[in-house]
């Protein structure tokens, strides 16, 4: 029997961020290059399939593998080197976010591009090629590599630089084509580990936008919240902030006891018991009227105004209420991020917004993101905009949303839109055909060059027909 | 439906085999076990796509880790486990043999253990799944008929007992079922009234996400709330 060798006491039940699906697998997580080797000969030996995960942070089924053998990367997490001159860190693969900013702030340093989450580990950013509220000034997280190793599915390590083509492969192809081990990342120079933060309150679609043209050739962040249960003239309102790295010098701003989140909301109630009160208003009516208040307090209360806030706060806002996707449970969300170029943004995003309230299948959450192109091989993004939806998925529902989710895309791709793998959950596999075009083949002899048994897969490669089931 | 996937041990004739066609037609992936290969792929031909068939003699224990890990990897995964295989040899009331009680020892009792722990040791780890046992009320009380088949299935309800004291802490269902007398073949030489397969089969799959011990009649619960209930030294004296 082929499967002699492998024992169901690494056997766990793993899912995406949204935790929509679950899938059984067999997890392993190597410390060294020469275990993800041993990982590999494994899976051959008892003819399944690889499938890499970092910290689990992808919302859909990006780092599942139905039973198939896991690369959970998170202990390999050594920093290997660290020049707080130059600013250049190199790394393994299961280093997080927040490991690289405790190590690296009071020296003056921030990661270049950092997602709203500080836990996923250098080997998921570069899978899924991340981009941050700066994406239309700084780009993606790959932008920032100078090196990295990657290892194939035959064992051969690489290092690839960015001069190699291949480079802008291994980035952002979803851990399908090898197991990038280690990087060299090139920080960004902080003189203060503050933000200027602006709030203004956006009435519509027309001031969101506007919002974002009138900065986006100024600030080092931009992000919008946009209220999903308005109509009429009150469709896409919701609160833009704007965020510069501020000029003096601040040292006591960059120490990690001044960037911790505090425990507390509004100095007495513990923030890990949060979700549990967010959950009784996870519904319609009760979401409808959390939007309502924050609209109301954000027309109100410093609107208009700059503050100063760590950046810390500022950048993982996912983090600052402890399991907050708990509230979504039993049956979890999902995220839909579609990247549509600017001319067409609005009219799109509106109408997905409409199609959304026609279903009474409104999104809780909306965040548009400004974006710029890049020239990785499965990239997401564009001259645009995005719009990120957070849908609470439940047995009643869960058909209907994605129908919905299907008639979002096809606007989507009428657009010359693009979609996002770190997030999605529905994409159908002629959605991912027509936006990447010429990226599959290209992916394809890749593949066939790197992983000619394709042992490295997953459920979202499977269910997009990236590789065959 | 909420299971998937399912494995049915024991799924060639009997209740089984009518378990298995009841899932398969709900649209459930099932995983067929059993000897007899033929009857298998009568029923993979009824329903392709639906139905895997896997030929197996619960009697080789040391098949069983490879081939469970074989089956849950071509089913994608395991949401429900049958153990239904079973046998029940005619024995006389006044026969000590011990060749057929070493067979049912081997097939109601370790050939469970073989495979109710593989898929124990999974749900455990993956934090849910449906673990089934078909006992019998046989296993109520120590019968003067059939004293090893009575005690296997006695140790089948114990067995699955301390398995849903242990697992469902962990969010795993375990649930042991006790027909009575059912129209299959291990009854065929039992004179009385019995309910057809396809009607326990179907009183089964309903019991199969409740945890606890279940009968497929009403009368069945009274009936045997009331012989473990009756004295021994009057049982002894009963003909039951």
């Amino acid at each position: 029997m082929s499967s002699a060798d492998l024992s169901i006491d690494y056997l766990d039940r793993i899912s995406g961020f949204g935790q929509s699906e679950y899938s059984d697998s067999f997890v392993y997580r190597p410390t060294t290059v020469d275990e993800i080797r041993d990982v590999f000969t494994l899976a051959r030996k008892n003819g399944r399939q690889v499938t890499l995960r970092g910290s689990g942070r992808s919302y859909g089924d990006a780092n599942m593998g139905t039973e198939n053998l896991i690369i959970d990367i998170t202990r390999m997490n050594r920093i290997l080197s660290w020049d707080k001159e130059s600013g250049i860190i190199d790394c393994e693969a299961g280093v997080t976010i927040e490991n690289l900013w405790r190590y690296c702030l009071e020296d003056g340093w921030w990661p270049p591009v950092v997602t709203g989450t500080m836990y996923p580990t250098l080997g998921g950013l570069l899978s899924m090629n991340v981009h941050g509220k700066n994406n239309y000034c700084q780009g993606t997280f790959g932008e920032h590599i100078l090196e990295l190793d990657v290892v194939y599915s035959n064992g051969t390590l690489e290092t690839l630089k960015p001069s190699d083509e291949r480079f802008y492969a291994v980035i952002s192809s979803a851990g399908l084509l090898g197991v990038i081990t280690r990087a060299r990342l090139q920080m960004h120079h902080v003189k203060s580990g503050s933000l200027k933060v602006l709030a203004e309150a956006a009435k519509n679609w027309d001031e969101e936008f506007e919002l974002f043209e009138r900065y986006e050739n100024d600030a080092d962040y931009m992000v919008s919240w946009v209220e999903c249960f308005g109509k009429g003239n009150k469709a896409g309102r919701g609160q833009f902030h704007a965020a510069w790295y501020p000029d003096r010098v601040d040292l006591k701003s960059r120490k990690p006891d001044a960037q911790d989140l505090p425990p507390l909301l509004m100095g007495f109630f513990p923030k890990s018991m949060m979700w549990k009160v967010m959950k009784w208003f996870f519904n319609r009516t009760g979401v409808r009227f959390i939007n309502w208040a924050k609209w109301m307090a954000s027309s109100t209360i410093g609107n208009h105004k700059i503050h100063e806030q760590p950046l810390v706060a500022f950048s993982f806002l996912l983090d600052y209420v402890p399991d907050w996707r708990r509230a979504y449970e039993p049956g979890g969300f999902i995220q839909y991020q579609s990247f549509v170029p600017k001319e067409h943004a609005k009219r799109v995003f509106a109408e997905q917004v409409r199609m959304q309230q026609g279903a009474k299948l409104e999104s809780y959450l909306g965040v548009l993101k400004r974006h710029r192109p890049d020239k990785f091989l499965f990239s997401h993004a564009v001259d645009g905009y995005s719009l990120a939806l957070d849908f609470k998925v439940t047995k009643r529902n869960r058909k209907r949303l994605w129908e919905l989710a299907h008639k979002m895309n096809d606007l989507v791709l009428a657009a010359g839109g693009r979609f996002y793998f770190a997030k999605d959950s529905t994409l159908r596999p002629e959605d991912a055909k027509q936006y990447l075009g010429e990226a599959i083949p290209k992916f394809q002899k890749l593949k066939q060059d790197l992983d000619p048994e394709n042992l490295l897969t997953s459920d979202l490669a499977e269910r997009v027909g990236l590789v065959p089931v | 439906m909420k299971f998937k996937t399912a494995i049915i041990i024991g799924a060639s004739s009997g209740i089984g085999r009518e378990i298995v066609r009841i899932l398969a037609s709900q649209g459930v992936i099932v995983a067929a076990v059993a000897r007899r290969k033929d009857k298998l792929d009568e029923l993979a031909a009824e329903f392709p796509g639906k139905v895997l068939p896997f030929e197996h003699d619960v009697l080789n224990t040391d098949e069983v880790p490879a081939l469970f890990l074989e089956i849950t990897k071509q089913l994608g995964g395991l949401d429900l486990f049958v153990y239904n295989s079973g046998v029940m040899p005619e024995v006389e009331s006044n026969e000590f043999d011990f060749k057929k009680d070493m067979e049912m020892v081997n097939v109601n009792m370790v050939g469970a253990i073989a495979w109710c722990n593989q898929a124990a040791n999974r749900f455990q780890n993956t934090k849910h799944g449906y673990l089934v046992g078909i006992g019998s009320v046989a296993g109520d009380r120590g019968r003067q008929l059939q004293p090893v088949y009575n005690a296997s299935k006695a140790f089948l309800h114990s067995y699955l007992e301390s398995m849903r004291n242990r697992l469902s802490r962990h969010g795993v269902v375990v649930s042991t079922i006790k027909p009575g007398p059912v129209d299959t073949d291990l009854a065929k030489h039992m004179k009385m009234t019995k309910m057809s397969a396809r009607q326990a089969a179907e009183i089964c799959v309903t019991k199969f996400d409740k945890n606890g011990e279940h009968y497929l009649k009403f009368f069945h619960r009274f009936a045997f709330y009331i012989i473990k209930r009756i004295p021994s030294p009057i049982f002894r004296k009963l003909k039951l």
